[in-house]
């Protein structure tokens, strides 16, 4: 706490020295100058014109999606089911694969510290860093639409997200009880079972819940690509310009969100 | 357990832990509802086989895509899109910071009356029920394509995320120092400044870098509904076949993300 001497000889309480307090203004000034000059980019890739005008087409387009056209919901309950499907499918799928490679990646169950775990970080970085769109996008190219392509396409995006927050639940779990069960004896695959996965079981069971809950939102838009669920019918009714029909969809998907996330919070607070 | 017995059977086949849900009618109901939910759902997976085999001569070209990808062909496309992506995620990221804190505060139950805290709430709530790309697509549909859409839906989904995640730090505060800040005799927004913002500024900064790393994750997938972004760049080299491109586009978000989420984490080591 820097103190000045004021002109009248009593002291001054500063937070900062001159020089911090310079130093922070300049760290502001440079943020400051970053953001204008991204947003200048970004403004010099925009028609304002259309922006000047968005009052008026979001007035429009709000009066073309009222009412919603209930009438199509009949349509929407197959797609509608096909999404909970890929987005619980891809979870189990991504559970399955997940739950060795945390095991794998885990600094103090890894079999090798040199080969096998930095290998299994890889795996799950370039899991958890592409989008389960662009997942989708790439298997759309392999299987064709449909769901099969999502369902890979939200495993694929999970198993790193799994795997990365159990293999940190793994390597927070309480060593006293590992040593207790090793006195007795026991294998290592007895260790493991014995005395890791019961410690982790809460954690991995909340935090399954948490990414389905997640690849729920997920699977409502990767029909956009042609990778089934409800997305498609979306897709199709925006470019139908149906947008009716599209108001019709974003209710449904805000009810399965809702119902879904409250599920999921039901269950987490009964696990942990 | 203090009620068991020796059980001289029980022992000579081996303790067993106690199943996780007690009652065996209740347990062998969800045995058999999983069961049957696994068959319905994976009887609506239609997988055309011929299709497959065809697209997995697709898939063997995009996986030898990456030997070697193609970083300079379509090089000015991946630089502006990159640009774009880069662009956007800054500024919405400062965007949605600044505009989620007035929100932030106004949705403590501590510090804001009922009417403005419900207010406050509510935009936290319809800023996370809907997924980015549903937004992209009404923002696209309002001011029209290219990076101003996906740096407004960058900035709205940010708002809901920071918003309610330091609502919940102000509401978990040391009430002490507030009560001693407002006992000089502090304004409201005094209070605010030196009683509430030292106790969540380390949140707020961990949270605001670990936004901006999301905030680049989603921007790679805007492109896909024509809100600018290398997401642009990567659908469109899919649409054209040119997987030696897609590939490279590929690993340059995987260095990025990895790059951010190193950083991120690192600021927050830091802060916290």
């Amino acid at each position: 706490m820097p103190v000045t001497t004021a002109a009248d000889g009593l002291p001054d309480w500063r937070r900062r020295t001159p020089r911090a307090s310079l130093a922070v203004w300049a760290g502001w000034l440079a943020a400051l100058a970053l953001t204008i000059a991204c947003f200048e980019f970004i403004s010099n890739r925009t028609i304002w014109d259309f922006v000047w005008d968005a009052p008026t087409q979001g007035a429009d387009l709000i009066e073309r999606m009222f009412p919603p056209a209930w009438t199509y919901a009949g349509v929407l309950w197959k797609p509608m089911w096909d999404t909970i499907n890929i987005a619980t499918l891809g979870t189990v799928l991504a559970v399955v694969v997940g739950f060795p490679m945390a095991f794998l990646a885990a600094h103090n169950t890894t079999p090798s510290v040199l080969f096998v775990r930095p290998v299994m970080l890889f795996l799950i970085v370039s899991s958890r860093s592409i989008n389960s769109l662009i997942w989708a996008l790439i298997l759309v190219i392999v299987f064709g639409p449909g769901m099969l392509a999502g369902i890979l396409a939200i495993g694929l995006r999970s198993v790193g997200f799994v795997a990365k927050l159990t293999y940190e639940a793994i390597e927070e779990i309480d060593r006293s009880q590992v040593e207790a069960v090793t006195a007795t004896g026991a294998s290592g695959a007895q260790v493991l079972a014995w005395s890791i996965v019961p410690q982790i079981m809460p954690a991995f069971a909340g935090i399954t819940v948490f990414r389905w809950d997640i690849n729920i939102r997920e699977a409502t838009v990767l029909g956009l690509v042609g990778a089934g669920g409800i997305g498609m019918q979306l897709q199709a009714s925006i470019n139908t310009l149906a947008w009716p029909q599209v108001t019709m969809i974003f209710v449904l998907i805000l009810g399965t969100v809702a119902v879904s996330e409250w599920l999921s919070a039901r269950v987490r607070h009964a696990v942990i | 357990m203090s009620a068991t017995l020796f059980d001289a059977a029980a022992a000579a086949r081996g303790w067993r832990p106690p199943p996780l849900v007690a009652s065996p009618v209740l347990r062998y109901a969800i045995y058999l509802g999983a069961l049957a939910y696994a068959a319905l759902a994976i009887g609506t997976i239609e997988v055309n086989w011929t299709r497959a085999a065809e697209g997995l001569d697709r898939g063997l070209r995009f996986v030898s895509g990456f030997f070697p990808p193609d970083f300079t062909s379509k090089r000015s496309d991946i630089v502006e899109g990159l640009l774009e992506s880069l662009t956007m995620t800054v500024v919405s990221t400062v965007i949605g910071v600044a505009l989620s804190i007035p929100v932030a505060v106004g949705g403590a139950r501590n510090l804001a009356p009922l009417p403005i805290y419900l207010a406050c709430r509510g935009i936290i709530a319809l800023s996370r029920t809907f997924q980015e790309i549903i937004v992209a697509i009404v923002f696209v549909a309002m001011v029209g394509f290219g990076p101003l859409a996906g740096m407004l839906t960058l900035s709205f989904a940010t708002i809901g995320f920071m918003a309610k995640l330091i609502a919940e730090d102000i509401e978990d505060i040391a009430e002490e120092q507030a009560e001693a800040v407002r006992a000089t005799g502090a304004s409201w927004f005094q209070l605010l400044a030196w009683g509430i913002l030292p106790q969540v500024r380390p949140r707020l900064i961990g949270l605001s870098a670990y936004r901006l790393d999301i905030n680049f994750r989603e921007s790679a997938v805007l492109g896909l509904v024509g809100a600018g972004g290398i997401g642009d760049t990567l659908n469109t080299s899919f649409d054209r076949y040119e997987f030696d491109t897609a590939a490279a586009v590929l690993l340059i978000i995987i260095v990025i993300v990895l790059a951010a989420e190193y950083s991120s984490s690192w600021i927050r080591r830091k802060v916290q």
